[in-house]
């Protein structure tokens, strides 16, 4: 019985979409999908340790199925060739929080990650979004501030640093927010087009 | 003969008539005491373990600061540990425990070598341990119930095998005559388990599949351990414990068959509907909604034959600390598999997908079904096995009704709220938050629902504490507990002078 099902539903879909590959729009154009490399795949791996996953889907529904296009999460149905580069599919069945599948065309600003991700209340008061502050480090200000210290507005005392320190971003923090400004959906391909 | 003078001779273990089949029964209670007290052992400690879990992300979910800056104990960690500590600690081991020794009651096979047993069973909860600490620190995968680091999964499918391989030796050396239905479903599922677990670490783990076809894998073997693991074992425990405390067969032999095959037949398709509308050919969504309402057939078959046995005897299923979470879980079983069947519809599930709602679902199939029903198998088999009784009749009570109401306000809770989040997530003039107070958003609009699981969460937290107490008690209590007045019920006797 089970392999009936086996047969049926996994190896026919690996039969029929196994072996899809990055394609382009027309000759001439970068095929798309393109692989996520260096530091937004290292990323990828912060999303997927910290369980982003578990509040956070990947997928965006074709118009009229739902409120994905009317929320702007993406401008078309996410289809399986977007996936195919990934090594780990991170389609995700919650929506506590909003699809991520195009954050990073619908929220372009590094530093607003990064004060969403240290403290979600900065950036949206009254999210039930866990604070991930253990990514950032507190340090002494050097001969000047640093660029990527994070702007901390003043309606958040507790979590401003002592006078003379700053918050600066990990590494881990850099990666997973690099990863998050790589989350894209601003290509079409043949089997899924911009819905208007 | 009453239904009820019936149930007390078959439940009095001092009871004359049968004795030949006592004794045999009482030689393979006594042959299968280390290994079930281990697994049942551990499976207490694990669902406390998955409890305080529990307990944490759901606060976490509502007061989002509460132990924030633990990094181990982040909202996506701590909810992981929960599942796999309740998935692999309890279910497991509670399956372990009860399956095999209702498989080997029924085939009333010899059973030699339980040390090996015994050894497999350590080096499960081994490789569970050492998973759940994985998850914590960073070795999180997030695969859906498959969140252990796959380092572990070797380990455990190894002892997974040394352990299964007794259920099927004693079905293999059964005594001769009729195969009850439990040992179909318990053997039918020691086989389903291993393969479900074995394709999805390959295809997701060691040699990842193209795209979304490990998606698809992962639903596979999300929805079919629920279905063709958990489900056959519980449902194998109410076809063993019904009959045997009611002291009355099972009402339809034919139906039991039907509700068997059927199972079989629809459930494994059935997992595809968590991806509806997503990025999969329709054609599968469409084979999965088929089959998820198709389970209505071993669902109703099933129902039927369990209400038709219990029918007439709600005085002895309220005596009786096993039937009494038993029938709870049976009522459940066919209510949330209603449910199931209802949200893969395509209207339906455009509300309830992504939501709270889901969240809901999950705990009414292993809670309020299949881990109630544990709590009875467990109440059960335990006397026999130690030759004890229950040392509290009180703290059976306080366990019943705490979890009871507790798991009940917690579906009410997460099923009204996750259908109002399903419907305002379908509307985008809702947002999830706003800067201005007072506006309706998403969250603002969860929040107290998330709180409410909280308090169930905390009821049914004191339940399990009070059932743990009562099994300490049991194994180390003195000798004094031991057959002193016959079983523990929970309502008093009645007409008998006592």
């Amino acid at each position: 019985m089970l392999a009936f099902s086996f047969t049926g539903l996994i190896l026919s879909s690996q039969i029929q979409f196994g072996d899809l590959k990055p394609i382009a729009l027309e000759e001439g154009e970068m095929p798309m999908p393109q692989a996520r490399v260096g530091l937004a795949q290292q990323g990828k791996e912060i999303y997927i340790d910290q369980g982003c996953i578990y509040c956070h889907s990947q997928q965006v529904r074709r118009k009229g199925f739902g409120a994905d296009w009317e929320r702007g999460w993406g401008d078309r149905q996410s289809v399986p060739r977007d996936y195919i580069l990934q090594e780990r599919v991170l389609l995700g069945t919650s929506r506590t929080g909003p699809d991520l599948m195009a954050i990073g065309d619908r929220q372009p600003s590094a530093d607003w990650h990064h004060l969403h991700l240290f403290n979600p209340q900065i950036t949206s008061p009254g999210s039930i979004m866990p604070p991930f502050r253990y990514l950032y480090r507190t340090q002494k200000i050097g001969d000047a501030p640093s660029p990527n210290a994070l702007n901390i507005p003043d309606d958040f005392p507790l979590d401003q640093p002592e006078p003379g320190y700053e918050i600066v971003p990990t590494d881990r923090a850099d990666q997973l927010v690099e990863y998050l400004l790589s989350l894209k959906l601003d290509y079409e391909l043949p089997e899924s087009r911009f819905a208007e | 003969m009453s239904p009820l003078l019936s149930f007390f001779s078959k439940v009095d273990p001092q009871t004359k008539p049968v004795v030949s089949q006592k004794v045999a029964l009482s030689a393979i209670d006594h042959q299968m005491r280390t290994p079930v007290l281990l697994f049942t052992t551990s499976a207490i400690l694990w669902l406390l373990i998955g409890t305080a879990f529990a307990i944490i992300a759901s606060i976490k979910l509502h007061s989002p600061d509460f132990l924030g800056n633990f990094e181990w104990l982040t909202f996506g960690r701590a909810r992981s540990a929960h599942l796999n500590a309740m998935a692999y600690g309890w279910a497991n081991n509670a399956v372990f425990a009860v399956g095999l020794w209702v498989m080997a009651r029924l085939c009333k096979a010899n059973i030699r070598y339980g040390t090996m047993l015994v050894i497999a069973g350590s080096f499960w909860n081994i490789g569970v341990t050492i998973g759940v600490i994985g998850i914590l620190t960073g070795g999180l995968t997030s695969v859906e119930w498959l969140e252990m680091p796959p380092y572990v999964a070797p380990m455990l499918a190894f002892s997974y095998v040394l352990i299964a391989v007794w259920g099927v030796l004693m079905f293999r050396f059964r005594e001769k005559g009729h195969v009850y239905v439990s040992q179909w479903y318990i053997l039918g599922a020691l086989f389903w388990f291993p393969w479900l677990y074995v394709i999805a670490q390959t295809m997701i783990f060691v040699e990842p599949a193209t795209g979304t076809v490990q998606s698809i894998t992962n639903w596979w073997f999300g929805h079919n351990v629920l279905g063709l693991w958990y489900t056959p074992m519980g449902l194998a425990a109410i076809y063993y414990m019904m009959p045997k405390v009611l002291g009355r067969p099972i009402y339809s032999y034919y139906l039991s068959v039907l509700g068997f095959w059927s199972l079989a037949l629809f459930y494994n398709w059935a997992g595809v509907h968590h991806l509806i509308g997503g990025p999969i050919p329709v054609w599968l969504i469409s084979a999965g909604i088929v089959a998820s309402v198709m389970m209505v057939i071993p669902v109703v078959v099933t129902a039927i034959n369990h209400h038709m046995t219990a029918v007439g005897n709600a005085r002895a299923v309220w005596c009786s600390p096993t039937l009494r979470f038993i029938v709870f879980g049976a009522m459940s079983y066919t209510l949330a598999s209603f449910f199931g069947s209802w949200m893969a519809l395509r209207d339906v599930n455009v509300v309830t997908h992504f939501t709270q709602f889901t969240v809901g679902h999950a705990h009414h199939g292993v809670y309020a079904f299949f881990t109630m029903t544990m709590f009875g198998g467990i109440y059960f088999m335990v006397p026999r096995i130690l030759q004890r009784e229950w040392p509290s009749a009180n703290l059976i009570r306080v366990h019943f009704w705490c979890v009871s109401i507790g798991i009940g306000m917690m579906l009410v809770a997460l099923h009204v709220g996750g259908w109002i989040q399903g419907l305002q997530l379908n509307n985008p003039d809702i947002p999830y938050t706003s800067p201005e107070s007072g506006v309706v958003t998403i969250l603002s609009a969860l929040k107290p629902w998330l709180f409410s699981r909280s308090i169930s969460g905390v009821l049914i937290t004191i339940g399990h504490v009070a059932f743990f107490i009562n099994f300490i008690l049991m194994v180390i209590g003195p000798r004094a507990v031991r057959y002193k007045e016959g079983p523990t019920l929970l309502v008093k006797k009645e007409g008998e002078g006592a």
